[in-house]
Order: structure tokens, then C-alpha cells, then sequence
């Protein structure tokens, strides 16, 4: 299931579609050093100030959390990125193309018999979050991330003063611990209005349904579980 | 001062002035001509809700017909402000609708509008005319239903590119029979198919029609039902441009096209079928402005349409259209003012398109009187930009947005400072500045002393060093706003040049080194700025002075702190400064 989404995510991998593999890699990594400098540590990374001064924040769409690090540190966290993360990093609000533009964008592409990678890069999904007892919303683009792990991996560090529990389908007591729990689970309104648990169908799917997202306590989402709890007796 | 001329025929000369500007220059003459200013100001703009009241604004000036509003801060369209930050237009209806009964028209850019507001105004004004909703938000089409049911004499409805959400298209039944005032409506960004017979009912019961934006809803085929209707227009919106391929359908819409004289100007083309274009080709000669910035037709059929606009003044076009296209676009566009080019695919690292630093080159050198341009490229050099310079001194806006940050001269792989430098330095006019790609102090120093008319100016991942913000804040007079991202400008050059920031609208600064600490500084001594710090992460537990802020913004007022900031947003005063004080006593630093 995640095949097609890997190939997505990984452009500068060898893997790389027909087109790219003629490529020299080198040409196709976003280079942001000097002249000479060394196009290794450069690699994928667009934040590296091109004179080696100390980074300052950054903001890279919640994956990373620079601030107050020094410069070695910030060495080893990007070649960490790196390993972690071969997809390119996406800077939040750049480039600099309206939210209205690039839903529009989106919506013609995914319309268009354009080929299956081009149609997940291009434009965005942006889609409400909230939290119950957080003051502040945000919006997330669901197109930036390629699986429940990473999407929950971002929630967290959003509301970082909340845990928030991923659920596991596999697991019916697992499942039925976390709802009983005080922890934070995510769900999401589906384009039929549907209240449903974040997890329960394929992450493409989920993409393209997913209206709003709202992370409400385990107890509250009760009420959601059965239908989960359907999903669990059908895989076992 | 004795009056040489009674009190009518000063307000009488002042009815002609229509600038603020001008209307503002009359009011500090003298105390005579200051009251008989502001008694018969009509118009007001307000380009920072939060720089005054309306309280203040009420008093000054008791009779208003038209009012401006703006809200959030430009990087707010780029999704930098969080939810939630502000700009609520409510408390400003309930004021507007106690003071000036008689107000005409409200336009609004990046607000949050929310039904209530949208209300309160379809009941509250007796001859509301004019409703302009730019990049707003927070509203649904209940509220539109409210100002199609209720305000009689409405003359324009522009939803601008709003986020609305949308129940569903009945809104538009709500306009009565009896309204024929119509002379703008605007609804590109809905999504929801509005009731096509109520639509055309509309269109043909307002005489006065002259823009028509439609939104995607609206096909192809029925178009020829509303142009028909309403061969008066002079701006269009299509819907969706495209249908099956069918000779009646073109004959009609062709046929329908060549009863529209006074066309000048179109946008829309959401799905476009490039078959369909020709028919078009009746008004081509005459239009002025074309936006076919969501039309994803590629060369030929986009470069032949362009090309038979001979007298185009303003393109907005996606980079499909290449450098063959501008080319093609230099030749036979003389006339072109302004330029402006999208990406189609602004997230692929690679290039999808034949589009490079040439197509501006060529435009620059084709076009006499162009003055504006927006350009999205994926590669740029300074050669290139000092052509540009060299020919357009009579530039006036200039944003480049190469769309990988830091990217350097691609030929020479230097900083494109010189290029830069030289369009400050060539375009003296130039009022309007975003810079993108390898970007050194340098650069800076250049626009500090050159740009001396330079009113905007948008930085993202340039600079070496607060010195790079200091020759900016010290070197333009003219600059009004400034918005910056993810440079390495820090405290100095910010609190060195406190002072001009109450010389200016606003100052944006997201992911710089400016600290906590500078932030409250600056706050306390100035206290006609608020100084706005958002951090979404909350305060920092430790060495708070030190830590740098998320998101700064700075904007002078006569209002004082504001009094709507959510939980992630502080206004840098004495208060703040206290409770920073007490967090680092608690941890014993």
C-alpha cells in the first residue's frame, strides 16, 4: 500500500522514476553552498546559512525544532534529517504561492490524466486543526507527509504540551485502552460530515477525505470507536 | 488665520481632492481647514485596523460613506500568521453601523468576517452599496444570504479570493426580484453551483452590469445564456472553460462573444480546453487585462491566444506560457504594463517547464511601459537582472521569486547582489521591491542607498548580518512596510532604528535572531508601537531574555495594545516584561 507513496517521496533516491535515473545526482540535490563548497553535507538541505554561521530557527514544517542548538548540533541533526526524511523538506510558506491558488492548482491536477507522481507533488491539502483545550488552531497540508507516523509525528510537536496516542488497529485491547484513557487521540470529518477515527483507511484515502482534523480526549471518542473496533475484527 | 473664503466654498474645493494624501496635507494647514476637512471626508482607509480605533476614527471624521479596512499582515497569505492571530471586522461593524447610518461601501482585506458581521451590515445601513471582501475569511454563504436579501440597492459584491464556507449555492435566490442595482458581482472563489436560472434572472434584470465573475460551477456551455444577457460587460470571469468538443457549443459561445463591444477585460479559465479558446478571438483586439493565471493550457494554443491581445495592458499567466511565449508576448503586446507569472508547479525541485531568466529579459526589452512584474523562475543572474534595470527604468513593483531559496547566480554562482543592486540603482521610481536567491549584506546596502522611493520591501533567506536590516531601516525614507523571513537579523539593528519604525506601517520578522528580551526593550520604549510577539510554543522556560522570538510584528498605533490577542501572542509592554522577570526568578537564573 505505501509503494506508491514511497516513489513519491523519493526523488533523489535511485529508485527515482525513468526520467530522473539518467540524471547525475548531483545536479538534481538543491545546492545552496558557496562555490566550492563540499556538495555532500550540502545535499538536501535548504536551511544551511551558505557562510556556516550559526543557523537560526527554522521552519521547516514542524519536523525540526532548531532553536537555541549550536552549530555542531545542528550538523549532526541534519545528516540525522537526512537518513530520516529522504523526501524534500518542504519550507513552510515558500515558495510564496496563496493557499487559494494552490488548492486551485491541486484540484485541476488531480483532475488531469497528468502521471501518478506529478499528481502527489503538486499543490496542497490544507485542512483545520484543533485541539480540545488548546487555544489556537492550525492548518496542516496533508500532502506534506506520506504516512499516520509523520502526520502524528507533526500533531505532536503542534500541541507538544499534549501527548497525543496513535492508534493501533492491529491491537482491539490497545485500542480500547487508549479510548478509555486520558490520552489524546485524532480524528477527523470525513466529505460526508462523518465524525471518524484518524488510522481507519488507507492514508491516500484519508488524504483525500479528510476535511478537518480535531484531537479530542480518548473517553470523548468513545463513541467513534465502534466502527474501529469493526475494522480490528476484520483484519484478525 | 482670517478665512479668506467662507466655510462652503473651501469644502466645495476640498469635495475635488480624492487622495488622502492630499486630504490629509489640507488638514494640517490650519485649525479651520482641519474641521472643515474632516466634516466632509467621505472616504477612509485604514490600512492597520489595529493603528487606530473606531472610536478615534468616529470622532474625527462624523460622516463617512466608504470605509477600508486591513487586517492581517501580507505573509498572512502564505499561511505565517496562525489562526486565530486577529483582524476581526465585527467590533468595527458595531461601531460603523451606530455612527454612520448613511455608509455606502466597506471594503475589507484579510479580516476575519465571520455571518454576524455580514448581518449586522445588510440590516444596518440604509444605502449600502458596495461590499469587497479580499482574502477574507470566516464567513459561510448563510452571510451572503443576509446581503443578497437585504440590501436594495447593492452594487458590488466582490468575495475577492475569500475563504468561504460553502453550505450551498441558494444564496444567490436570496437577491429580490426586484433588485436591478447590480453593477459587480464577484463569486470565482465559491465552490458550491449556485441556482443557474436565478443567476441568469440576475444577470438580465441589472441593466448596469459591468463585472461578472463566475465561479467554477458555471459551464462552459452555459455561458452564452448570461453574455447574451448582459453584452454590456466589460470584465468577465468565465467558469469552468471547458466542455466536450462540439461544434454548437463553440458557434454559440463565439456567437455570444461577438455581441460583447465593450469587453475589456477576462479572467477564470479553470480547466481550460484550448479548443475553445478561438472563440474568443472576436473581443481579443480589445482587451486590456487577462488573467489566465488558473488556466493550464500550455504552447501553442496559450502563446496564440496571448499574441492576438495587441492591446494587453496587464497579463497574469502561468509559466506554461515559457520564454517562447514571452517572447512571442514582447512582439506583439506593446502596450503591457504588467506582468505577472505563476508556477505551475512551484513544489518540484526540477523545472516542468521551458522557463528561465530570458522570457523577463525579453519582456523587459519589448515592452516600453512595463512597470510592474511578478516572476516565478527556477533560475536567475545578475547579468539578466541588470539587463532588466538597464531597460525598464521605469520600473515600479519588481518581485522575483526564484523559487529555490538561496539560489545563486546559476552562470556565475555568485550572490545576485550586483542585480539586484542595479534595479534599485536604474529604477529610481521604485516603489515596490521582493528579492529571492543568493542574497548578501551587500545587496542591502545597495537598496539602502538607492531606494529612496521605496515603499515595500520583502526579504527571505538573504543577509549576513544586522547590518544588512540596518542600512535598510537607515538608508529608505519612503519605506512604509517591511516583512522579512528567515534572515539572520538580530537585535542591534532593530532597537538602533527604533525610531523609524513609528515612521512606518509595519514591520514583519519570522525566523530572524531577534531575542525576547530586545522585544520588550523595544516595547518599553516606544510605547506608539506594538511590538506583537507570537510564539506558539508559549513563553521560553529559561534564559528568557536570550531566547529568540518565533514571529515579530510591529506596527505603530494610537490605539494602544489590542485587546483580542489569543493565547500565543503578547504585546511587549511593562506587563510582559514583569512576567518574564518573575519565570527567570523562578528558575533561579
Amino acid at each position: 500500500m505505501e509503494v506508491g507513496v514511497m516513489k513519491m517521496v523519493n526523488m533523489l533516491s535511485h529508485e527515482a522514476q525513468g526520467k530522473k535515473e539518467k540524471l547525475d545526482l548531483k545536479e538534481t540535490e538543491l545546492r545552496l553552498g558557496l562555490p566550492g563548497t563540499d556538495g555532500e553535507i550540502m545535499g538536501k538541505n535548504l536551511i544551511m546559512n551558505y557562510n556556516g554561521k550559526r543557523g537560526y530557527q527554522e521552519t521547516v514544517d514542524l519536523k525540526l525544532n532548531l532553536s537555541g542548538m549550536d552549530q555542531t548540533d545542528h550538523h549532526k541533526e541534519k545528516n540525522l534529517q537526512k537518513e530520516k526524511t529522504p523526501a524534500k523538506a518542504q519550507v513552510v510558506g515558500w515558495p510564496p504561492v496563496r493557499s487559494f491558488r494552490k488548492n486551485v492548482m491541486a484540484v485541476q491536477k488531480n483532475g488531469s490524466e497528468e502521471t501518478t507522481d506529478k499528481a502527489g507533488m503538486g499543490g496542497a491539502t490544507f485542512v483545520k486543526v484543533s485541539m480540545d483545550g488548546a487555544p489556537y488552531l492550525r492548518k496542516v497540508d496533508l500532502k506534506m507527509y506520506t504516512s499516520y507516523q509523520e502526520l502524528f509525528d507533526a500533531l505532536g510537536k503542534m500541541f507538544s504540551s499534549f501527548t497525543i496516542g496513535m492508534i493501533d488497529f492491529m491491537n482491539e485491547s490497545k485500542l480500547m485502552d487508549l479510548l478509555n484513557g486520558s490520552e489524546y487521540v485524532p480524528t477527523y470529518e470525513d466529505k460526508d460530515g462523518d465524525w471518524m477515527l484518524v488510522g481507519d483507511v488507507p492514508w491516500k484515502m484519508f488524504v483525500e477525505s479528510c476535511k478537518r482534523l480535531r484531537i479530542m480526549k480518548g473517553t470523548e471518542a468513545i463513541g467513534l470507536a465502534p466502527r474501529a473496533m469493526e475494522k480490528c475484527k476484520n483484519r484478525s | 488665520m482670517a478665512q479668506s473664503f467662507p466655510e462652503d466654498v473651501l469644502e466645495h474645493v476640498f469635495s475635488f481632492l480624492n487622495y488622502d494624501k492630499d486630504r490629509n496635507a489640507v488638514s494640517l494647514v490650519c485649525k479651520s481647514w482641519y474641521e472643515i476637512e474632516r466634516l466632509c471626508r467621505r472616504r477612509i482607509f485604514i490600512g492597520n485596523c489595529y493603528a487606530v480605533s473606531s472610536e478615534i476614527v468616529i470622532r474625527r471624521f462624523p460622516d463617512v460613506r466608504a470605509v477600508e479596512l486591513k487586517g492581517k499582515p501580507h505573509f498572512a497569505d502564505f499561511n505565517l500568521v496562525p489562526e486565530g492571530w486577529g483582524g476581526y471586522v465585527y467590533p468595527w461593524i458595531v461601531s460603523l453601523a451606530r455612527a454612520y447610518p448613511w455608509l455606502e461601501e466597506i471594503k475589507l482585506k484579510r479580516m476575519v468576517v465571520t455571518d454576524e458581521s455580514l448581518e449586522l451590515i445588510s440590516k444596518s445601513f440604509k444605502n449600502y452599496k458596495v461590499l469587497v471582501l479580499l482574502s477574507c475569511e470566516g464567513f459561510t454563504t448563510d452571510g451572503l444570504a443576509s446581503i443578497a436579501a437585504n440590501c436594495r440597492n447593492l452594487r458590488e459584491l466582490d468575495l475577492g479570493e475569500s475563504e468561504v464556507e460553502d453550505l450551498s449555492g441558494h444564496w444567490l435566490s436570496h437577491f429580490p426580484d426586484n433588485c436591478t442595482s447590480l453593477v459587480s458581482l464577484n463569486i470565482s472563489c465559491l465552490g458550491s453551483e449556485v441556482s443557474f436560472c436565478a443567476l441568469e434572472r440576475l444577470v438580465a434584470r441589472c441593466p448596469n452590469l459591468k463585472t461578472l465573475r463566475l465561479n467554477r460551477a458555471v459551464p462552459l456551455e452555459k455561458l452564452p445564456n448570461l453574455l447574451c444577457r448582459a453584452p454590456q460587460l466589460v470584465e468577465l470571469g468565465t467558469g469552468a472553460y471547458s466542455a466536450e468538443i462540439q461544434s454548437d457549443i463553440f458557434s454559440n459561445l463565439a456567437e455570444a462573444f461577438l455581441g460583447c463591444k465593450q469587453l475589456k477585460g477576462l479572467s477564470g479559465f479553470w480547466d481550460v480546453v484550448p479548443a475553445y479558446l478561438p472563440a474568443m478571438y472576436s473581443v481579443c483586439s480589445r482587451i486590456t487585462s487577462l488573467n489566465l493565471s488558473y488556466a493550464t493550457a500550455q504552447n501553442p494554443d496559450l502563446v496564440h491566444f496571448v499574441s492576438q491581445c495587441s492591446n494587453l495592458q496587464r497579463l497574469w499567466v502561468l509559466d506554461y506560457i515559457e520564454d517562447t511565449g514571452l517572447e512571442a508576448l514582447a512582439a506583439s503586446c506593446k502596450d503591457l504594463h504588467e506582468l505577472r507569472v505563476f508556477p505551475s508547479d512551484p513544489f518540484d525541485a526540477e523545472a516542468n517547464v521551458s522557463l528561465t531568466e530570458q522570457g523577463l529579459v525579453a519582456v523587459s526589452e519589448g515592452c516600453p511601459k512595463l512597470q510592474s512584474v511578478l516572476y516565478f523562475c527556477r533560475q536567475m543572474s545578475n547579468a539578466a537582472l541588470v539587463a532588466i534595470a538597464r531597460n525598464r527604468p521605469n520600473m515600479i513593483r519588481f518581485r522575483l521569486c526564484i523559487i529555490e531559496p538561496r539560489a545563486p547566480d546559476y552562470l556565475t554562482l555568485e550572490p545576485l547582489d550586483t542585480g539586484f543592486g542595479a534595479i534599485v540603482e536604474n529604477c529610481k521610481e521604485l516603489r515596490r521591491l521582493s528579492m529571492s536567491g543568493l542574497l548578501t549584506d551587500r545587496v542591502f546596502e545597495y537598496i539602502g542607498t538607492h531606494a529612496k522611493k521605496l515603499e515595500m520591501l520583502s526579504i527571505a533567506f538573504a543577509g549576513d548580518s544586522d547590518s544588512g536590516l540596518h542600512h535598510v531601516l537607515s538608508g529608505c525614507e519612503s519605506l512604509r512596510k517591511l516583512e522579512i523571513r528567515d534572515c539572520p537579523f538580530g537585535d542591534k539593528a532593530l532597537l538602533a532604528n527604533a525610531t523609524k519604525l513609528e515612521t512606518m506601517r509595519s514591520l514583519w520578522m519570522s525566523s530572524c535572531s531577534v531575542s525576547f528580551g530586545a522585544c520588550k526593550l523595544l516595547g518599553q520604549k516606544m510605547p506608539r508601537l506594538n511590538v506583537e510577539v507570537i510564539n506558539e510554543r508559549g513563553l521560553p522556560d529559561s534564559r528568557p531574555e536570550s531566547c529568540p522570538v518565533e514571529k515579530l510584528y510591529v506596527y505603530r498605533t494610537i490605539a494602544g495594545p489590542r485587546v483580542d490577542m489569543p493565547g500565543f501572542v503578547w504585546t511587549m509592554d511593562e506587563h510582559v516584561s514583569s512576567r518574564l522577570s518573575r519565570v527567570t526568578e523562578r528558575r533561579g537564573d
